[in-house]
């Protein structure tokens, strides 16, 4: 499975209105971050739970996000980060796109 | 076997002593302990396992509560600089050489650096990995932890007596997903000397989730 993001990629977190056993809190959703790591694919949660085995597989990344842009009243430091591994189907490019081509890990 | 993803469990403490207890929460809601009543009923009675089988996996849980081999794997990486680059590389790997294979999903080591302290939460249940840090403290299964720490975790560090300098990135980990994630502590800069065995001793569970530091720090 080709993995459809990057190393360094900007994406932005689906806005969808979706429940049943979705591993995309929603306080994330709709938020902009940047691809840290590429992992590999992995059973959809959201059919796992639904029973079967989870098929098809969706490849899985680790996102990384500015506090001060998840909450726009967050009263820490500009610095402070979130990390979350997002799901491929949650995921869309955001514009301004990191190095294309980059190897992915 | 998702690690701790039981749903909908609230704990009811926060904190070791910083928070009052909220003396109106149930430690667990009504409907969800009817519900797991009568799955467990049900199974029973289906002979998917026996009421043996069940009470053996439940002291196998209960047992791995003393021993943290997050901390002896820790005092290693301290120790061992090679070792550390595997444990970052591959934990799975590294965790191995302790003869434990954790049934763990996969798993990530966060370290810990002068400018950068991890922190780990599940906001969406109670994420956790087990096999490493034994069974999770009340407070890390509460709402009130996992539903404040991505928001305010500043604040939520210094009501368990750490108040890190503006300038470290602090980095909130949310296990959202097929990873476990355990911190990598720094090592004290009293504790040069010590050796491996002595250094374990000095590893606390909550510098294991990033909610403390090391015995000796600082």
């Amino acid at each position: 499975m080709k993995a459809e993001f990057v190393l360094d990629e900007q994406v932005r977190v689906e806005d969808r209105n979706q429940g049943g056993h979705v591993r995309t809190p929603w306080y994330i959703r709709g938020k902009r971050g940047r691809v840290i790591e590429v992992l590999r694919p992995f059973p959809d949660p959201e059919l796992l739970a639904e029973g079967g085995h989870g098929s098809p597989y969706r490849m899985l990344y680790r996102v990384e996000f500015r506090q001060c842009e998840v909450w726009p009243d967050y009263e820490g430091e500009p610095h402070d980060t979130l990390v979350l591994d997002i799901y491929e189907h949650w995921l869309s490019k955001d514009g301004q796109d990191g190095p294309r081509g980059a190897d992915a890990r | 076997m998702h690690d701790d993803h039981n749903h909908g469990q609230g704990g009811h403490e926060y904190g070791p002593e910083h928070h009052p207890v909220q003396a109106d929460a149930p430690s667990v809601e009504p409907q969800i302990a009817l519900m797991e009543q009568a799955l467990r009923e049900l199974l029973l009675k289906k002979g998917i396992f026996t009421t043996g089988e069940l009470h053996r996996s439940i002291e196998r849980m209960e047992a791995l509560d003393g021993a943290i081999l997050g901390k002896k794997v820790v005092a290693r990486a301290w120790n061992d600089p090679e070792y550390r680059s595997l444990l970052l590389d591959d934990g799975p790997r590294a965790i191995a050489e302790f003869g434990a294979s954790l049934g763990l999903p996969e798993f990530r080591v966060v370290e810990n650096a002068p400018t950068i302290h991890n922190v780990i939460v599940c906001t969406l249940c109670s994420c956790y990995p087990r096999g490493l840090l034994g069974l999770p403290p009340s407070w890390y299964k509460s709402k009130e932890y996992r539903s404040r720490v991505v928001r305010e975790p500043r604040s939520v560090l210094e009501e368990f007596g750490l108040a890190l300098p503006p300038e470290v990135e602090i980095r909130v980990h949310d296990s959202t997903a097929d990873l476990r994630f355990m911190v990598l502590p720094m090592r004290p800069v009293e504790a040069a000397h010590l050796d491996e065995e002595a250094l374990a001793e000095i590893v606390t569970r909550d510098s294991l989730i990033g909610v403390g530091l090391p015995l000796g720090s600082q």
